[in-house]
Protein backbone atom coordinates (compact mmCIF):
# COMPACT_ATOMS: atom_id res chain seq x y z
CA UNK A 1 0.00 0.00 0.00
CA UNK A 2 2.60 2.80 1.34
CA UNK A 3 4.51 1.77 -2.49
CA UNK A 4 1.63 2.24 -3.97
CA UNK A 5 1.30 5.35 -2.50
CA UNK A 6 4.58 6.40 -3.34
CA UNK A 7 4.63 5.28 -6.69
CA UNK A 8 0.71 7.30 -7.22
CA UNK A 9 2.81 10.72 -6.27
CA UNK A 10 6.40 9.73 -8.35
CA UNK A 11 3.36 9.87 -11.51
CA UNK A 12 1.22 12.08 -10.80
CA UNK A 13 4.89 14.82 -10.55
CA UNK A 14 5.55 13.22 -13.80
CA UNK A 15 2.55 13.61 -15.62
CA UNK A 16 2.20 16.85 -14.58
CA UNK A 17 5.13 17.51 -16.40
CA UNK A 18 4.01 15.48 -19.03
CA UNK A 19 1.11 17.01 -19.22
CA UNK A 20 2.14 20.92 -19.30
CA UNK A 21 3.92 19.84 -22.43
CA UNK A 22 1.16 18.01 -24.23
CA UNK A 23 -0.99 21.59 -24.17
CA UNK A 24 1.21 22.89 -26.39
CA UNK A 25 0.92 19.83 -28.58
CA UNK A 26 -2.80 19.62 -28.71
CA UNK A 27 -3.25 24.06 -28.76
CA UNK A 28 -1.08 24.20 -32.10
CA UNK A 29 -3.18 20.95 -33.32
CA UNK A 30 -6.02 22.28 -32.77
CA UNK A 31 -5.42 25.70 -34.62
CA UNK A 32 -3.54 25.05 -37.33
CA UNK A 33 -3.70 21.09 -37.47
CA UNK A 34 -0.62 20.27 -37.29
CA UNK A 35 2.12 18.46 -35.12
CA UNK A 36 5.00 20.63 -33.90
CA UNK A 37 7.68 18.24 -33.77
CA UNK A 38 9.87 21.29 -32.20
CA UNK A 39 7.78 21.37 -29.40
CA UNK A 40 9.80 19.08 -27.43
CA UNK A 41 12.86 21.27 -27.58
CA UNK A 42 11.65 24.48 -26.80
CA UNK A 43 10.79 22.19 -23.40
CA UNK A 44 13.98 21.50 -23.14
CA UNK A 45 15.47 24.99 -23.80
CA UNK A 46 13.42 25.73 -21.06
CA UNK A 47 15.13 23.87 -18.83
CA UNK A 48 18.59 25.41 -19.90
CA UNK A 49 17.21 29.19 -19.29
CA UNK A 50 16.02 27.48 -15.86
CA UNK A 51 19.47 26.79 -14.81
CA UNK A 52 21.37 29.82 -16.43
CA UNK A 53 18.94 31.83 -14.90
CA UNK A 54 19.18 30.43 -11.26
CA UNK A 55 23.03 30.59 -12.02
CA UNK A 56 23.06 34.08 -13.08
CA UNK A 57 20.48 34.78 -10.13
CA UNK A 58 22.77 32.84 -7.58
CA UNK A 59 25.69 34.83 -8.78
CA UNK A 60 24.12 38.20 -8.55
CA UNK A 61 23.44 37.39 -4.84
CA UNK A 62 19.92 36.54 -4.77
CA UNK A 63 20.02 34.09 -1.92
CA UNK A 64 15.97 33.94 -1.28
CA UNK A 65 15.06 30.39 -3.00
CA UNK A 66 11.52 31.84 -3.49
CA UNK A 67 12.82 34.61 -4.82
CA UNK A 68 15.30 33.18 -7.07
CA UNK A 69 12.33 30.60 -7.99
CA UNK A 70 10.05 33.29 -8.86
CA UNK A 71 12.04 35.56 -11.32
CA UNK A 72 13.59 32.02 -12.79
CA UNK A 73 9.77 30.99 -13.61
CA UNK A 74 9.16 34.23 -15.10
CA UNK A 75 12.74 34.98 -17.11
CA UNK A 76 12.14 31.66 -18.67
CA UNK A 77 8.62 31.79 -19.64
CA UNK A 78 9.81 34.80 -21.20
CA UNK A 79 12.54 33.82 -23.08
CA UNK A 80 11.15 30.07 -24.09
CA UNK A 81 8.27 31.83 -25.34
CA UNK A 82 10.39 34.14 -27.76
CA UNK A 83 11.66 31.23 -28.77
CA UNK A 84 8.57 29.53 -29.77
CA UNK A 85 7.43 32.49 -31.61
CA UNK A 86 9.93 32.80 -33.55
CA UNK A 87 10.11 29.07 -34.38
CA UNK A 88 6.73 29.70 -36.07
CA UNK A 89 7.92 33.38 -37.67
CA UNK A 90 10.52 31.37 -39.36
CA UNK A 91 9.85 28.12 -39.88
CA UNK A 92 5.98 27.52 -40.11
CA UNK A 93 4.50 30.28 -41.43
CA UNK A 94 6.15 30.79 -44.49
CA UNK A 95 4.82 27.48 -45.37
CA UNK A 96 1.06 27.97 -44.57
CA UNK A 97 -0.41 28.17 -47.82
CA UNK A 98 1.94 24.97 -49.15
CA UNK A 99 1.38 21.37 -48.23
CA UNK A 100 0.47 19.78 -45.27
CA UNK A 101 3.23 17.81 -45.24
CA UNK A 102 5.75 20.96 -45.19
CA UNK A 103 5.30 22.48 -42.07
CA UNK A 104 5.77 19.01 -40.47
CA UNK A 105 9.24 18.29 -42.46
CA UNK A 106 9.84 21.75 -41.34
CA UNK A 107 9.23 20.96 -38.13
CA UNK A 108 10.94 18.13 -37.45
CA UNK A 109 14.12 20.15 -39.31
CA UNK A 110 13.60 22.78 -36.71
CA UNK A 111 13.74 20.10 -34.08
CA UNK A 112 16.98 19.10 -35.01
CA UNK A 113 18.24 22.14 -35.49
CA UNK A 114 17.57 23.51 -32.17
CA UNK A 115 19.15 20.18 -30.42
CA UNK A 116 22.46 20.65 -32.24
CA UNK A 117 22.20 24.27 -31.36
CA UNK A 118 21.93 24.26 -27.84
CA UNK A 119 24.64 21.09 -28.38
CA UNK A 120 26.69 24.12 -29.48
CA UNK A 121 26.73 26.57 -27.71
CA UNK A 122 26.31 24.67 -24.07
CA UNK A 123 28.16 21.68 -24.71
CA UNK A 124 27.02 17.95 -24.74
CA UNK A 125 27.42 16.74 -21.14
CA UNK A 126 24.44 16.97 -19.23
CA UNK A 127 24.22 20.34 -17.04
CA UNK A 128 23.92 19.17 -13.09
CA UNK A 129 22.33 21.55 -10.73
CA UNK A 130 22.45 20.68 -7.30
CA UNK A 131 19.01 20.36 -4.96
CA UNK A 132 17.27 23.80 -4.56
CA UNK A 133 14.49 22.77 -3.07
CA UNK A 134 15.12 19.67 -0.31
CA UNK A 135 12.79 18.83 2.43
CA UNK A 136 9.34 17.38 2.41
CA UNK A 137 6.55 15.28 4.23
CA UNK A 138 6.36 11.57 5.54
CA UNK A 139 3.08 10.59 4.78
CA UNK A 140 3.26 6.86 6.02
CA UNK A 141 5.58 4.64 7.49
CA UNK A 142 4.17 0.88 7.23
CA UNK A 143 7.18 -2.03 6.99
CA UNK A 144 10.41 -0.07 7.13
CA UNK A 145 9.27 1.87 4.19
CA UNK A 146 7.75 5.55 4.38
CA UNK A 147 5.92 7.56 1.64
CA UNK A 148 7.59 10.73 1.34
CA UNK A 149 6.05 13.48 -0.40
CA UNK A 150 8.66 16.40 -0.98
CA UNK A 151 8.12 19.75 -1.05
CA UNK A 152 8.88 20.13 -4.94
CA UNK A 153 6.73 17.32 -5.95
CA UNK A 154 3.96 19.25 -3.82
CA UNK A 155 5.26 22.36 -5.25
CA UNK A 156 5.18 21.20 -8.92
CA UNK A 157 1.55 20.22 -8.37
CA UNK A 158 0.13 23.36 -7.07
CA UNK A 159 1.52 24.93 -9.93
CA UNK A 160 0.39 23.04 -12.11
CA UNK A 161 -3.71 23.37 -11.08
CA UNK A 162 -2.74 26.71 -10.77
CA UNK A 163 -1.72 26.83 -14.31
CA UNK A 164 -4.38 24.88 -15.52
CA UNK A 165 -6.97 26.71 -13.82
CA UNK A 166 -5.62 29.87 -15.19
CA UNK A 167 -5.31 28.83 -18.95
CA UNK A 168 -8.73 27.50 -18.42
CA UNK A 169 -9.91 30.51 -17.30
CA UNK A 170 -8.13 32.32 -20.34
CA UNK A 171 -9.81 30.28 -23.00
CA UNK A 172 -12.89 30.10 -21.84
CA UNK A 173 -13.79 33.40 -21.28
CA UNK A 174 -11.15 36.40 -22.83
CA UNK A 175 -11.78 37.81 -25.85
CA UNK A 176 -8.02 36.19 -27.05
CA UNK A 177 -9.16 32.53 -25.51
CA UNK A 178 -12.76 33.28 -28.00
CA UNK A 179 -10.32 33.90 -30.73
CA UNK A 180 -8.50 31.06 -30.64
CA UNK A 181 -11.49 28.30 -30.29
CA UNK A 182 -13.06 30.21 -33.64
CA UNK A 183 -9.83 30.10 -35.15
CA UNK A 184 -9.89 26.84 -34.49
CA UNK A 185 -13.22 25.66 -35.48
CA UNK A 186 -13.25 27.76 -38.71
CA UNK A 187 -10.18 29.69 -39.21
CA UNK A 188 -11.48 31.70 -42.38
CA UNK A 189 -14.55 33.01 -40.81
CA UNK A 190 -12.50 34.17 -37.93
CA UNK A 191 -10.58 36.62 -40.50
CA UNK A 192 -14.04 37.30 -41.79
CA UNK A 193 -15.28 38.50 -38.64
CA UNK A 194 -11.69 40.75 -38.08
CA UNK A 195 -9.80 38.38 -36.16
CA UNK A 196 -5.86 38.86 -36.98
CA UNK A 197 -5.52 35.26 -37.90
CA UNK A 198 -1.32 35.16 -37.70
CA UNK A 199 -1.55 36.98 -34.71
CA UNK A 200 -3.73 34.77 -32.70
CA UNK A 201 -1.51 31.58 -33.98
CA UNK A 202 1.21 33.61 -32.78
CA UNK A 203 0.12 34.03 -29.48
CA UNK A 204 -0.91 30.21 -29.50
CA UNK A 205 2.46 29.25 -29.94
CA UNK A 206 4.12 31.74 -27.05
CA UNK A 207 1.32 30.43 -24.91
CA UNK A 208 2.60 26.71 -25.70
CA UNK A 209 5.94 27.30 -25.15
CA UNK A 210 5.49 29.13 -21.79
CA UNK A 211 3.89 26.01 -20.03
CA UNK A 212 6.57 24.02 -21.81
CA UNK A 213 8.96 26.51 -20.21
CA UNK A 214 7.26 25.57 -16.64
CA UNK A 215 7.62 22.05 -17.31
CA UNK A 216 11.42 23.08 -18.48
CA UNK A 217 11.58 24.78 -14.76
CA UNK A 218 9.82 21.85 -13.57
CA UNK A 219 12.60 19.02 -14.78
CA UNK A 220 15.44 20.58 -13.61
CA UNK A 221 14.73 21.14 -10.31
CA UNK A 222 13.10 17.72 -10.01
CA UNK A 223 15.48 15.47 -11.99
CA UNK A 224 18.76 17.92 -10.78
CA UNK A 225 20.58 17.33 -14.59
CA UNK A 226 19.67 18.54 -18.35
CA UNK A 227 21.15 18.03 -21.49
CA UNK A 228 20.55 19.27 -25.22
CA UNK A 229 18.53 15.60 -26.00
CA UNK A 230 15.80 15.45 -23.33
CA UNK A 231 13.38 17.18 -25.28
CA UNK A 232 13.37 14.44 -27.50
CA UNK A 233 11.66 11.61 -25.32
CA UNK A 234 9.91 14.09 -23.38
CA UNK A 235 8.37 15.92 -26.33
CA UNK A 236 7.20 12.17 -27.84
CA UNK A 237 5.79 10.83 -24.16
CA UNK A 238 4.09 14.57 -24.46
CA UNK A 239 2.88 13.96 -27.79
CA UNK A 240 1.43 10.31 -26.64
CA UNK A 241 0.14 12.20 -23.66
CA UNK A 242 -2.15 14.41 -26.07
CA UNK A 243 -2.89 11.57 -28.46
CA UNK A 244 -3.95 9.39 -25.90
CA UNK A 245 -6.24 13.02 -24.31
CA UNK A 246 -7.69 13.23 -27.97
CA UNK A 247 -5.64 15.93 -29.95
CA UNK A 248 -7.44 18.63 -29.50
CA UNK A 249 -8.99 18.75 -26.46
CA UNK A 250 -7.19 20.71 -23.49
CA UNK A 251 -8.48 19.01 -20.41
CA UNK A 252 -7.46 15.91 -22.79
CA UNK A 253 -3.83 16.97 -22.56
CA UNK A 254 -3.84 17.17 -19.18
CA UNK A 255 -5.40 13.95 -18.47
CA UNK A 256 -3.36 12.17 -21.10
CA UNK A 257 -0.22 13.70 -19.35
CA UNK A 258 -1.10 12.80 -15.99
CA UNK A 259 -2.11 8.82 -17.11
CA UNK A 260 1.19 8.56 -19.08
CA UNK A 261 3.04 9.79 -15.73
CA UNK A 262 1.11 7.01 -13.55
CA UNK A 263 1.88 4.67 -16.60
CA UNK A 264 5.35 5.33 -16.27
CA UNK A 265 5.42 5.34 -12.67
CA UNK A 266 3.86 2.15 -11.80
CA UNK A 267 5.37 0.50 -14.94
CA UNK A 268 9.17 1.37 -13.15
CA UNK A 269 7.31 0.22 -9.72
CA UNK A 270 6.53 -3.03 -10.36
CA UNK A 271 7.24 -4.24 -13.47
CA UNK A 272 11.00 -2.88 -15.02
CA UNK A 273 12.56 0.32 -15.16
CA UNK A 274 14.58 -0.42 -18.41
CA UNK A 275 11.20 -0.62 -20.26
CA UNK A 276 8.90 2.20 -18.99
CA UNK A 277 9.76 3.82 -22.21
CA UNK A 278 8.36 0.69 -24.34
CA UNK A 279 5.30 1.03 -21.86
CA UNK A 280 4.47 4.07 -22.62
CA UNK A 281 4.72 4.01 -26.09
CA UNK A 282 2.77 0.76 -26.29
CA UNK A 283 0.10 2.72 -25.05
CA UNK A 284 0.51 5.45 -28.42
CA UNK A 285 0.37 1.77 -30.11
CA UNK A 286 -3.32 1.02 -28.87
CA UNK A 287 -4.81 4.03 -28.66
CA UNK A 288 -4.44 4.44 -32.59
CA UNK A 289 -5.40 1.32 -33.28
CA UNK A 290 -8.62 1.13 -30.60
CA UNK A 291 -9.38 4.94 -29.88
CA UNK A 292 -7.49 7.03 -32.92
CA UNK A 293 -9.45 9.82 -31.26
CA UNK A 294 -8.21 9.52 -27.42
CA UNK A 295 -10.14 9.34 -24.71
CA UNK A 296 -11.52 13.15 -24.77
CA UNK A 297 -10.94 13.71 -28.57
CA UNK A 298 -14.16 14.58 -30.86
CA UNK A 299 -14.56 12.44 -33.95
CA UNK A 300 -12.99 14.22 -37.14
CA UNK A 301 -16.10 14.85 -39.28
CA UNK A 302 -16.14 15.80 -42.75
CA UNK A 303 -19.14 18.35 -43.35
CA UNK A 304 -20.03 17.96 -46.95
CA UNK B 1 -19.46 53.11 -51.45
CA UNK B 2 -17.94 49.17 -53.05
CA UNK B 3 -16.98 49.76 -56.64
CA UNK B 4 -15.35 46.74 -58.41
CA UNK B 5 -14.09 46.67 -61.73
CA UNK B 6 -12.55 44.42 -63.60
CA UNK B 7 -11.82 41.56 -61.17
CA UNK B 8 -10.33 38.28 -61.94
CA UNK B 9 -10.69 35.23 -59.41
CA UNK B 10 -8.78 32.25 -59.92
CA UNK B 11 -9.40 28.83 -58.08
CA UNK B 12 -6.10 27.26 -59.09
CA UNK B 13 -6.18 27.28 -62.84
CA UNK B 14 -10.07 27.59 -62.85
CA UNK B 15 -11.09 31.56 -63.53
CA UNK B 16 -14.01 31.54 -61.01
CA UNK B 17 -14.57 35.37 -62.02
CA UNK B 18 -13.86 36.83 -65.61
CA UNK B 19 -13.71 40.05 -65.29
CA UNK B 20 -16.64 41.58 -62.95
CA UNK B 21 -17.35 45.24 -62.59
CA UNK B 22 -20.35 46.01 -60.35
CA UNK B 23 -20.91 49.30 -58.22
CA UNK B 24 -22.99 49.55 -54.81
CA UNK B 25 -24.26 52.85 -53.37
CA UNK B 26 -24.57 53.86 -49.89
CA UNK B 27 -27.94 53.50 -48.65
CA UNK B 28 -28.72 51.08 -51.63
CA UNK B 29 -29.62 47.47 -51.34
CA UNK B 30 -28.41 45.79 -54.52
CA UNK B 31 -28.73 42.04 -55.32
CA UNK B 32 -26.85 39.72 -57.60
CA UNK B 33 -28.62 36.97 -58.88
CA UNK B 34 -27.62 34.00 -61.03
CA UNK B 35 -27.54 30.09 -61.53
CA UNK B 36 -25.03 27.92 -59.24
CA UNK B 37 -21.40 28.23 -59.98
CA UNK B 38 -22.00 31.91 -61.56
CA UNK B 39 -19.14 33.10 -59.22
CA UNK B 40 -21.72 34.89 -57.11
CA UNK B 41 -19.85 33.53 -53.88
CA UNK B 42 -16.94 33.94 -55.27
CA UNK B 43 -17.77 37.67 -55.45
CA UNK B 44 -18.46 37.98 -52.13
CA UNK B 45 -15.41 36.38 -51.10
CA UNK B 46 -13.24 38.05 -53.07
CA UNK B 47 -14.37 41.67 -51.78
CA UNK B 48 -13.10 40.01 -48.70
CA UNK B 49 -9.57 39.15 -49.75
CA UNK B 50 -10.57 35.41 -49.91
CA UNK B 51 -9.48 34.31 -52.30
CA UNK B 52 -7.59 37.48 -53.42
CA UNK B 53 -8.18 38.85 -56.93
CA UNK B 54 -5.57 38.19 -59.33
CA UNK B 55 -6.18 41.27 -61.81
CA UNK B 56 -8.98 44.70 -61.21
CA UNK B 57 -9.60 46.85 -58.33
CA UNK B 58 -11.70 46.61 -55.14
CA UNK B 59 -12.27 50.32 -53.76
CA UNK B 60 -14.57 50.39 -50.25
CA UNK B 61 -15.00 54.19 -49.33
CA UNK B 62 -12.44 55.18 -51.32
CA UNK B 63 -9.84 52.67 -50.11
CA UNK B 64 -8.11 50.31 -52.53
CA UNK B 65 -8.96 47.02 -50.75
CA UNK B 66 -7.67 44.60 -53.22
CA UNK B 67 -4.32 44.09 -51.45
CA UNK B 68 -5.18 44.14 -47.91
CA UNK B 69 -5.23 41.64 -45.69
CA UNK B 70 -9.09 39.88 -44.67
CA UNK B 71 -9.37 40.82 -41.33
CA UNK B 72 -7.53 44.55 -41.92
CA UNK B 73 -10.85 44.75 -44.87
CA UNK B 74 -13.81 43.96 -42.37
CA UNK B 75 -12.12 46.55 -39.71
CA UNK B 76 -13.03 49.26 -42.10
CA UNK B 77 -16.95 48.59 -42.19
CA UNK B 78 -17.74 45.94 -43.95
CA UNK B 79 -19.42 42.61 -42.67
CA UNK B 80 -20.33 39.34 -44.54
CA UNK B 81 -22.58 36.42 -43.52
CA UNK B 82 -21.10 33.74 -45.75
CA UNK B 83 -22.36 30.92 -47.76
CA UNK B 84 -22.81 27.90 -45.58
CA UNK B 85 -23.61 30.31 -42.84
CA UNK B 86 -20.40 29.37 -41.02
CA UNK B 87 -21.32 29.67 -37.56
CA UNK B 88 -19.00 28.38 -35.00
CA UNK B 89 -20.49 24.84 -34.14
CA UNK B 90 -18.64 24.43 -30.68
CA UNK B 91 -19.60 28.11 -29.37
CA UNK B 92 -22.79 29.04 -28.33
CA UNK B 93 -24.85 31.61 -29.67
CA UNK B 94 -23.99 34.41 -27.36
CA UNK B 95 -20.17 33.71 -28.14
CA UNK B 96 -20.70 33.59 -31.84
CA UNK B 97 -22.51 36.98 -31.47
CA UNK B 98 -18.98 38.27 -29.33
CA UNK B 99 -16.92 37.08 -31.96
CA UNK B 100 -19.10 39.28 -34.65
CA UNK B 101 -18.29 42.48 -32.23
CA UNK B 102 -14.40 41.71 -32.73
CA UNK B 103 -14.03 44.97 -34.63
CA UNK B 104 -16.82 46.84 -32.59
CA UNK B 105 -16.15 49.41 -30.18
CA UNK B 106 -17.05 47.56 -26.74
CA UNK B 107 -19.36 50.89 -25.80
CA UNK B 108 -21.58 49.72 -28.03
CA UNK B 109 -21.67 45.88 -27.02
CA UNK B 110 -24.75 45.53 -25.18
CA UNK B 111 -26.44 48.13 -27.36
CA UNK B 112 -25.83 46.15 -30.27
CA UNK B 113 -26.75 42.95 -28.76
CA UNK B 114 -30.35 44.34 -27.45
CA UNK B 115 -30.57 45.12 -31.18
CA UNK B 116 -30.36 41.99 -32.79
CA UNK B 117 -32.24 40.46 -30.00
CA UNK B 118 -34.71 42.43 -30.93
CA UNK B 119 -34.55 41.56 -34.42
CA UNK B 120 -33.95 37.49 -34.06
CA UNK B 121 -36.06 37.08 -30.65
CA UNK B 122 -35.52 33.49 -30.38
CA UNK B 123 -31.85 34.17 -30.69
CA UNK B 124 -32.00 35.43 -26.94
CA UNK B 125 -34.26 32.12 -25.97
CA UNK B 126 -31.35 30.11 -27.35
CA UNK B 127 -28.30 32.54 -26.23
CA UNK B 128 -26.84 30.01 -24.28
CA UNK B 129 -27.01 27.15 -26.74
CA UNK B 130 -24.05 25.94 -28.82
CA UNK B 131 -24.04 27.18 -32.07
CA UNK B 132 -24.33 23.47 -34.28
CA UNK B 133 -27.45 22.56 -32.27
CA UNK B 134 -29.30 25.37 -33.95
CA UNK B 135 -31.61 24.31 -36.82
CA UNK B 136 -30.72 26.23 -40.47
CA UNK B 137 -33.05 29.24 -40.00
CA UNK B 138 -32.22 30.12 -36.48
CA UNK B 139 -28.45 29.22 -37.89
CA UNK B 140 -29.16 31.58 -40.26
CA UNK B 141 -30.81 34.42 -38.11
CA UNK B 142 -27.53 34.41 -35.95
CA UNK B 143 -25.03 34.46 -39.22
CA UNK B 144 -26.51 37.76 -39.72
CA UNK B 145 -26.86 39.00 -36.24
CA UNK B 146 -23.37 37.89 -35.95
CA UNK B 147 -22.62 40.54 -38.72
CA UNK B 148 -24.84 43.39 -37.70
CA UNK B 149 -22.48 43.08 -34.10
CA UNK B 150 -19.70 44.50 -35.54
CA UNK B 151 -22.18 47.90 -37.14
CA UNK B 152 -21.53 47.47 -40.60
CA UNK B 153 -21.98 50.38 -43.16
CA UNK B 154 -21.63 47.29 -46.10
CA UNK B 155 -23.71 43.80 -45.55
CA UNK B 156 -22.57 41.42 -47.60
CA UNK B 157 -24.91 38.52 -47.47
CA UNK B 158 -24.62 35.02 -49.33
CA UNK B 159 -27.83 33.30 -49.81
CA UNK B 160 -29.85 34.67 -46.87
CA UNK B 161 -32.68 32.25 -48.20
CA UNK B 162 -31.04 28.95 -48.76
CA UNK B 163 -32.79 25.98 -47.37
CA UNK B 164 -35.33 28.11 -45.26
CA UNK B 165 -39.03 27.47 -44.96
CA UNK B 166 -41.20 30.07 -47.27
CA UNK B 167 -42.64 31.80 -43.93
CA UNK B 168 -38.96 32.20 -42.56
CA UNK B 169 -37.81 33.02 -45.81
CA UNK B 170 -40.50 36.59 -45.77
CA UNK B 171 -39.52 37.19 -42.01
CA UNK B 172 -35.46 37.35 -43.03
CA UNK B 173 -35.96 39.60 -46.12
CA UNK B 174 -38.65 41.52 -44.23
CA UNK B 175 -35.25 42.18 -41.44
CA UNK B 176 -33.03 42.84 -44.28
CA UNK B 177 -35.01 46.10 -45.26
CA UNK B 178 -35.68 46.93 -41.48
CA UNK B 179 -31.50 47.21 -41.22
CA UNK B 180 -31.43 49.01 -44.26
CA UNK B 181 -34.17 51.61 -43.95
CA UNK B 182 -33.55 51.96 -40.49
CA UNK B 183 -30.07 51.31 -39.17
CA UNK B 184 -28.79 52.61 -42.73
CA UNK B 185 -27.00 49.92 -43.64
CA UNK B 186 -25.88 49.30 -47.21
CA UNK B 187 -26.85 45.86 -47.86
CA UNK B 188 -24.86 43.49 -51.07
CA UNK B 189 -26.85 40.70 -51.39
CA UNK B 190 -26.51 37.67 -53.47
CA UNK B 191 -29.59 35.33 -54.16
CA UNK B 192 -30.63 32.32 -56.11
CA UNK B 193 -34.15 33.28 -54.83
CA UNK B 194 -34.32 36.07 -57.98
CA UNK B 195 -38.08 37.14 -57.21
CA UNK B 196 -37.56 37.75 -53.34
CA UNK B 197 -34.33 39.34 -53.53
CA UNK B 198 -35.07 41.80 -56.65
CA UNK B 199 -38.30 43.38 -55.46
CA UNK B 200 -36.49 43.68 -52.34
CA UNK B 201 -33.42 45.42 -53.80
CA UNK B 202 -33.00 48.54 -55.52
CA UNK B 203 -30.95 47.64 -57.98
CA UNK B 204 -29.70 44.22 -59.06
CA UNK B 205 -27.14 42.31 -61.33
CA UNK B 206 -26.95 38.70 -63.16
CA UNK B 207 -24.40 37.28 -63.34
CA UNK B 208 -23.60 34.14 -65.74
CA UNK B 209 -20.19 32.07 -65.85
CA UNK B 210 -18.38 34.48 -63.86
CA UNK B 211 -20.04 37.83 -65.83
CA UNK B 212 -21.69 40.24 -64.70
CA UNK B 213 -24.32 39.80 -67.68
CA UNK B 214 -27.50 41.82 -67.22
CA UNK B 215 -28.17 44.84 -65.06
CA UNK B 216 -30.67 47.26 -64.10
CA UNK B 217 -33.29 48.39 -61.18
CA UNK B 218 -35.27 45.43 -59.32
CA UNK B 219 -37.95 46.25 -60.79
CA UNK B 220 -36.62 46.11 -64.61
CA UNK B 221 -35.08 43.00 -64.19
CA UNK B 222 -38.42 41.39 -62.27
CA UNK B 223 -39.95 42.29 -65.83
CA UNK B 224 -37.00 41.25 -68.37
CA UNK B 225 -37.84 38.39 -70.58
CA UNK B 226 -34.51 36.66 -69.89
CA UNK B 227 -34.26 36.86 -66.30
CA UNK B 228 -37.86 35.83 -66.25
CA UNK B 229 -37.29 33.13 -68.15
CA UNK B 230 -34.12 31.97 -66.74
CA UNK B 231 -34.82 32.41 -63.01
CA UNK B 232 -38.09 32.98 -62.05
CA UNK B 233 -40.29 30.73 -64.56
CA UNK B 234 -40.28 27.59 -63.21
CA UNK B 235 -40.40 27.76 -59.43
CA UNK B 236 -39.12 30.44 -57.18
Amino acid sequence: MAYFLQQLINGLTLGSIYGLIAIGYTMVYGIIGMINFAHGEIYMIGAFVTIISLLVLASAGVTSIPVALVLTLIVTMFFTSAYGWTVERIAYRPLRASHKLAPLISAIGMSIFLQNYVQLLQGARGKPLPPIVTGGFTLMDSGGFSVHLSYLQLFIFLLTVALMAGFSTLIASTPLGRAQRACEQDLGMAALLGVDVDRTISLTFVMGAALAAVAGLMVTLYWGVVDFFIGFLAGVKAFTAAVLGGVGSLPGAMLGGLLIGLIEAFWSGYFSVQYKDVSVFAILVLVLIFRPTGLLGKPEVEKV
Amino acid sequence: MLSIAGVHTFYGKIEALKGVDLEVGAGEIVALIGANGAGKSTLLMTICGRPRAARGRIVFDGRDITRMETFQIVRLGLAQSPEGRRIFPRMTVLENLQMGATTADERYYADDLERVFALFPILKQRQSQRGGTLSGGEQQMLAIGRALMSRPRLLLLDEPSLGLAPLVVKQIFEVIREINEQQKVTVFLVEQNAFHALRLAHRGYVMQTGRVTLSGSGRELLANKEVRAAYLEGGH
